[in-house]
Order: C-alpha cells, then sequence, then structure tokens
C-alpha cells in the first residue's frame, strides 16, 4: 500500500485480511473546558463538558463501524480523536499495532483519513476537481515522478469514485458539480493519501435522499474490494442498520451499546437504543410507535450521576442513578451497559421488560 | 383519517400554479402547473428533493416569493369558512388589505430554521404578545400575555419560559415555539416547511406527535413539506410526489407506499433503507435531477428512470388515473400508464382503504 509506483494507484493491491484491526481505541475521553464571561455582580464560572468518557472502539480491515447517536452524543468528539483533530484527554489510539503518538502527524495521516459532512464546505471553491486531488498525491508522495504520472493518479481516482468518464469532471470547480458528486470527489481525496481507515462523519446527511445510498454503496465497495477500515458516524440508525457491519450507540458521551448491526438493531438490549429504533420513521409499522422515554439529552458540563441515561429512562432501578453500569454481554460480540442485563437486577425486570420486548 | 377526506371541503386548492425565477427567457421555471388540494383537517405531505420546487409551490400559494420569483399563471382558492363555500378568494388576485386579514390568523407558517425565524433580541413573549397584537387579539395587555402562556402550554413548553430569549432554548423548543407562533391565531391552515429537519430523531417523533395531537384537537389543515418520504407516510393523510418543479404522483400515504405507481416514487421508497429484515442491496437512484435551467424536452426523470420509453424523452406526460383503478385520488403523470402492461414494481395491487393503519385515528374528528 505505501508504494509510490502509480500502477499501484488504480487497482490498490490489498493483502490485508478482513476483520484484522487496524485501529484501536481505549479509554477514550475527552473534556472540554469552558467558561462564560464572567455576568455583572457573579464571578467567571468554569466548567467542564464531559464531550466523550472511556469510550472503547476498534476499526477492522474491511468493516464499517457505525456511531450512531443524537447530536451533543459525542459521535464527532471521537471520530476526530482518531484523526487527530482533537487531542484526548486521556485514553490511548493504536494505529496498526503502534501507539498513534509514535506516528508523525503527516505520517498518521497517511494511513488515516476523514470524509466530512458538507461536501459544500469541505472542497475548496476556488480550485478545481484536479487541484483538490493533486495535492494529497503529491504531500503524500503517492504519485510518481512527473505531471503525466500524476494526471494518471488523479484519473484512476476518479474512476475509483465512479465519476466517469474522468474528462467530464477532472477540470470543473466545486459549483459545477452536483452534491453526490461533490462528495464523491471529497471521498477520492481521501482516498489519494492511500489510507487504511477513512473517517467519514455524516458523509450523507447533506445529500439529497435519492443519491445517499449511492455514496454508501460506494463506500460500501470500497470496504470490500480495498479492504479499507472505516468509521460511519450517523444520527441514521437505518442507514447505519443497513450499511455497517457493526454499531455502537452512544448517548451523552459514553457507549451505552454496540455489537454486530443487525442484532443492535433487531433485538436492542438498551432502553436507549430502543427508544432511537421507536423515534425512528417506519413507514412499515402498523401502528403509530410510542416512545416509552421522553425529553431531551442532558447537560455534560453537569452530567447525571450513574447511568446518564437513567432520569429519561422509562425503567431505571435505584441502582442506576448511583453507579455507572458495567459493560454486559448479552450475545456475541453483543455488550450493553444497562444495570437491566446485570445477573443481579434482571429478575427484578423481567416483568418491566416484558411489556415492550422486541416483536 | 384518510377514508373521509374526499366528504371534507377544500379550505386551499392551488390549480396550475406556475412559478418562474427571473424573467423572460432567461426564467427557470421552478413550479411548472401545479394541482394540490388541501381539505379541511387534512395533512398533505409534499415531498422532493431540493430543487425539485415544493418550498417554492408554498411561497408561491401564499404570495410569500421573493424576486426574482415570479408567478406566472394559476389560481390558489381559499375558503375561510366551511360553512360559506362563496366567500372563496384568489389568493393569488387578492389585495393587500384582504391579504394581510388572511396572512397568520388564517394560513400560518413555520420554517425550517427556527433558530433564524425567532428574533434573537426579544422574548418569547415579547414575540408572542407581538403576533396577537398586531392581529388585534386580547383585549388587554394581560389578556394578551395570559394567551401567550396558553399558547406555549399547548406546543409543551412550561409558562415560565415565556422571559426566555430563543437563545436559552434548545432547538426543539424553539421549533415548538414557532409552531405555538403559528398556531396563535387559530389558523385553518398551517404550512409547514421541514420543521424537523434540523432536529434529532427523538425531538422530531415529539413534535411530530405533538403536532398531530393539535391537529386533531383544533381542526386545522396542515400542508407538510418535506425530502423525508418516510416521515410522510406515518404521518400524512394524502401524499404529492414533486420532481423538477411538477407534482409526479399523488395518493393517499398508504396506497402510495404500498403501491406507488410513478417509477420515481418507486425508486425513492427503494433509497431508504428498512429497520426490519433482511439486509438487501438498495440502489437508491442513479444520475441526479435535471438542471432547471435547461428542463429536459419530456419527463424531466427519463434519463435516471429504469422503464423509460422513446415517447419519454419527447413528450411531458401529464397527471392522469393510474393504469390500475383506483377510488378516483389517485394520480399519476407518466406514459408507462398508457402502455399495455405496467412494469412489475408499478403493479402492486391497491391496498385495501380502510386497513389497519387508518385504525387507530378513526376515532378523530
Amino acid at each position: 500500500m505505501t508504494d509510490a509506483n502509480p500502477e499501484t494507484q488504480a487497482v490498490p493491491v490489498v493483502n490485508r485480511p478482513r476483520g484484522e484491526v487496524v485501529l484501536e481505541a481505549k479509554g477514550l475521553t475527552k473534556h472540554f473546558k469552558v467558561r462564560s464571561k464572567p455576568q455583572r455582580g457573579q464571578r467567571r464560572t468554569r466548567g467542564i463538558v464531559h464531550a466523550c468518557e472511556d469510550v472503547n472502539l476498534t476499526l477492522e480491515a474491511g468493516r464499517v463501524t457505525a456511531v450512531v447517536g443524537e447530536s451533543g452524543s459525542g459521535k464527532t468528539t471521537v471520530s476526530r480523536m482518531l484523526a487527530q483533530l482533537t487531542k484526548p484527554t486521556s485514553g490511548t489510539i493504536t494505529l496498526e499495532g503502534k501507539p498513534a503518538k509514535g506516528y508523525g502527524l503527516r505520517a498518521y495521516r497517511h494511513k488515516v483519513q476523514m470524509v466530512f459532512q458538507d461536501p459544500f464546505a469541505s472542497l475548496n471553491p476556488v480550485h478545481s476537481v484536479r487541484y483538490h486531488l493533486a495535492r494529497p498525491l503529491k504531500l503524500h508522495k503517492r504519485a510518481g515522478a512527473g505531471k503525466e504520472a500524476l494526471a494518471q493518479a488523479v484519473e484512476a481516482l476518479l474512476t475509483r469514485v465512479k465519476l466517469a468518464p474522468t474528462n467530464q469532471y477532472i477540470d470543473k470547480l466545486p459549483h459545477e458539480l452536483s452534491g453526490g458528486q461533490r462528495q464523491r470527489v471529497a471521498i477520492a481525496r481521501a482516498l489519494a493519501a492511500g489510507p487504511t481507515v477513512l473517517l467519514a462523519d455524516e458523509p450523507i446527511s447533506m445529500l439529497d435522499v435519492s443519491i445517499r445510498l449511492g455514496i454508501l454503496n460506494l463506500l460500501g465497495e470500497l470496504r470490500d474490494n480495498e479492504k479499507l477500515a472505516m468509521l460511519y458516524v450517523t444520527h441514521d440508525i437505518a442507514s447505519a442498520r443497513y450499511f455497517a457491519d457493526t454499531m455502537t450507540v452512544m448517548y451523552a458521551g459514553r457507549v451505552v451499546e454496540s455489537g454486530p448491526s443487525l442484532d443492535v438493531t433487531d433485538n436492542p438490549q438498551h432502553p436507549y437504543t430502543r427508544l432511537l429504533l421507536d423515534a425512528a420513521p417506519d413507514p412499515e409499522r402498523e401502528t403509530p410507535a410510542t416512545m416509552q422515554a421522553r425529553g431531551s439529552a442532558p447537560s455534560l458540563i453537569d452530567p447525571p450521576s450513574g447511568c446518564r441515561f437513567h432520569p429519561r429512562c422509562p425503567l431505571a432501578l435505584p441502582i442506576c442513578s448511583e453507579q455507572q453500569p458495567p459493560d454486559i454481554s448479552v450475545g456475541e460480540g453483543h455488550v450493553a451497559a444497562c444495570w437491566l442485563r446485570h445477573d443481579d437486577y434482571k429478575n427484578t425486570t423481567t416483568t418491566a421488560t416484558a411489556g415492550d420486548s422486541p416483536a | 383519517m384518510s377514508a373521509d377526506t374526499t366528504d371534507r371541503q377544500p379550505v386551499l386548492d392551488i390549480r396550475g400554479l406556475c412559478v418562474d425565477y427571473g424573467y423572460g427567457d432567461a426564467a427557470t421555471h421552478a413550479v411548472i402547473e401545479a394541482d394540490l388540494t388541501l381539505h379541511r383537517g387534512e395533512v398533505v405531505g409534499l415531498a422532493g428533493e431540493s430543487g425539485s420546487g415544493k418550498s417554492t409551490i408554498a411561497y408561491g400559494a401564499t404570495r410569500l416569493l421573493r424576486q426574482p420569483g415570479v408567478v406566472t399563471d394559476g389560481i390558489v382558492r381559499f375558503t375561510p369558512d366551511a360553512g360559506k363555500p362563496d366567500e372563496t378568494i384568489d389568493i393569488l388576485e387578492a389585495s393587500p388589505q384582504q391579504l394581510r386579514a388572511i396572512r397568520w390568523s388564517d394560513i400560518a407558517l413555520v420554517f425550517q430554521a427556527a433558530m433564524n425565524s425567532l428574533n434573537p433580541v426579544m422574548s418569547v413573549q415579547a414575540q408572542l404578545i407581538d403576533t396577537l397584537a398586531a392581529h388585534g387579539r386580547g383585549a388587554s395587555r394581560r389578556e394578551r400575555i395570559d394567551r401567550a402562556g396558553e399558547l406555549l402550554e399547548l406546543v409543551g413548553i412550561s409558562q415560565d419560559r415565556l422571559k426566555s430569549f430563543p437563545h436559552e432554548l434548545s432547538g426543539g423548543m424553539k421549533q415548538r415555539v414557532m409552531i405555538a407562533l403559528a398556531l396563535a391565531l387559530e389558523p385553518q391552515v398551517v404550512i409547514m416547511d421541514e420543521p424537523t429537519t434540523a432536529l434529532d430523531v427523538v425531538t422530531q417523533r415529539q413534535i411530530m406527535e405533538q403536532i398531530m395531537g393539535l391537529r386533531d384537537r383544533l381542526g386545522f389543515s396542515v400542508l407538510f413539506i418535506t425530502h423525508d418520504l418516510s416521515l410522510l407516510l406515518e404521518m400524512a393523510d394524502t401524499i404529492a410526489i414533486m420532481y423538477a418543479g411538477r407534482i409526479v404522483e399523488t395518493a393517499p400515504a398508504r396506497q402510495l407506499f404500498h403501491a406507488p405507481r410513478h417509477p420515481y416514487t418507486a425508486a425513492l421508497l427503494d433509497s431508504f433503507p428498512s429497520l426490519h429484515g433482511e439486509r438487501t442491496v438498495m440502489t437508491g437512484i442513479p444520475g441526479s435531477p435535471p438542471d432547471m435551467r435547461k428542463p429536459p424536452a419530456g419527463c424531466a426523470f427519463a434519463d435516471r428512470c429504469k422503464f423509460a420509453l422513446d415517447r419519454c424523452t419527447a413528450d411531458q406526460p401529464v397527471l392522469s388515473s393510474p393504469a390500475i383503478k383506483a377510488d378516483g385520488r389517485r394520480q399519476v403523470a407518466c406514459w408507462l400508464h398508457e402502455e399495455n402492461e405496467l412494469p412489475e414494481p408499478l403493479a402492486a395491487p391497491e391496498p385495501a382503504v380502510q386497513a389497519a393503519g387508518a385504525a387507530p385515528e378513526g376515532g378523530s374528528k
């Protein structure tokens, strides 16, 4: 993959087995310091936003891991920390077995690239598609010597993201492209560095409904053919179910449930995952959904004690407000951080949960 | 609820609405001959991609278009009182006085970005009583403040938030304040332009439930504009699908979902991954919508359509009854319906009208 020969550009050589751990985050925590301006007669207040707390995440070659949650759940903070755009307060990131800190920033970005939410903002309006793609190729020394090799490498990138015929797109400016085409250019730009990890933060939420699946399918092909490890950050649990192999559900800065996508959506074990599923629009539902919980996410400056979901949780037990629930295995690779799944409390809740068990 | 909408009288009836941006030869036709009827108490959903003209219909019909938008043709009949059909007026022909009388008190709007619609330097209370005072509601300031409190309670915000400024409220609360503001004068029609798009799914559902509950209690009609077809399918009575400035299909929500008749509708339905069942590869819709500055000659969807005929690229199809007969309230603009045989995805049998989906709302008025 690190070969600078332009021939390897068109069809990257991949000998990485599917499932190999590429990027691993352990105990990732981010606290943002905030302070308000001193108000009349009041002191300056200081606080800490507990944006992200003790998140463990592994990205595997040829697999997509989705991080699902509402706004403010910390999902973007996680992806920014993985991209080293934000420095974690604590926790470690390991890339291909080596601590991320051991890499220089450029060497790290050579392996880990990001695709952003808004392709209208992430491309420079005064530069052509060619410039957007040639620059990372040059910076990461991914194209051979000479203009010819560079042009070939740019064309190869456009072909990989299905912008063909390439001469129709290569000299266009961003405003001449549709949203979907722009996002494809943004993906090509990320691929230009020759990454093994792609971090996609809401890559389709700004796009029109009819072209969203096209982008997801393209990312899916890159996963399958080039064995990229991918992080898919989204608020749309249905698209995560469609696209991701494994899913991590975050609430108020903590992981509440994780596991294989279909297990999580078809057999949710945490009340918050259930709430997300109930709230998602679903035309196949014959009767209107009834949401078990109400309200909105808590302040992260002063997060609730114990389980952060307990003030909204319809099934909360006394312990939920006292102690953070441990990660409890509820199936193969399926983990939920909920006291209701704990051996000591299981029996107290069977009656309460019987009514809302998934159909 | 969808079953009895035909017996109701139309409150807003849009016929042949055409809207251009720009003038003369340089004009872009943003909405072309749109027909849309909103009955009393009905929720009509208008779905389409960005740039399809769905918001332009709403702004054109309420005369809120900004330059260079021009309504070039059409009639928008508004019947203020159910018992007096002869008091119907054409909004497009109405005098400024007539318009002023209708606006907000009869037809109110909720815009997408509530944060941009509320005045950041005025408290919620001030904005609510301003609206009430401007339309001569309430005898005194005290009465108007009481009414403002009632309105906030109506949308599920406690009265002590009256003195709050917009920046002190969450996105969901701001959107609720906007809905309270829209309902302040008890309008008959509420036009909602992507009211929940910027919100989280949980907040979105809470607000949708609230809108539907208020609709049942107060009996207003809703024109709901969104790109999220899956949301409309759950809440709307009737859905109109727009593509490139034209309405290409209208049908009751259940029928549209179970038996789409236009290839675009079918493809759009296939663009929303499901929350159940097997994971299957879905394709979305290849290509992108046409450039409205240079519209294609025939059906605008032809070059993205799997089933396009030669005729599709030459002639513009018109809205008419689909090949498979329904109860007369379905319309589709597609040449395939004049062929002998429909492609399989468009030939699903018509679902029963009063099935399980309609039952829970049966008790509502």
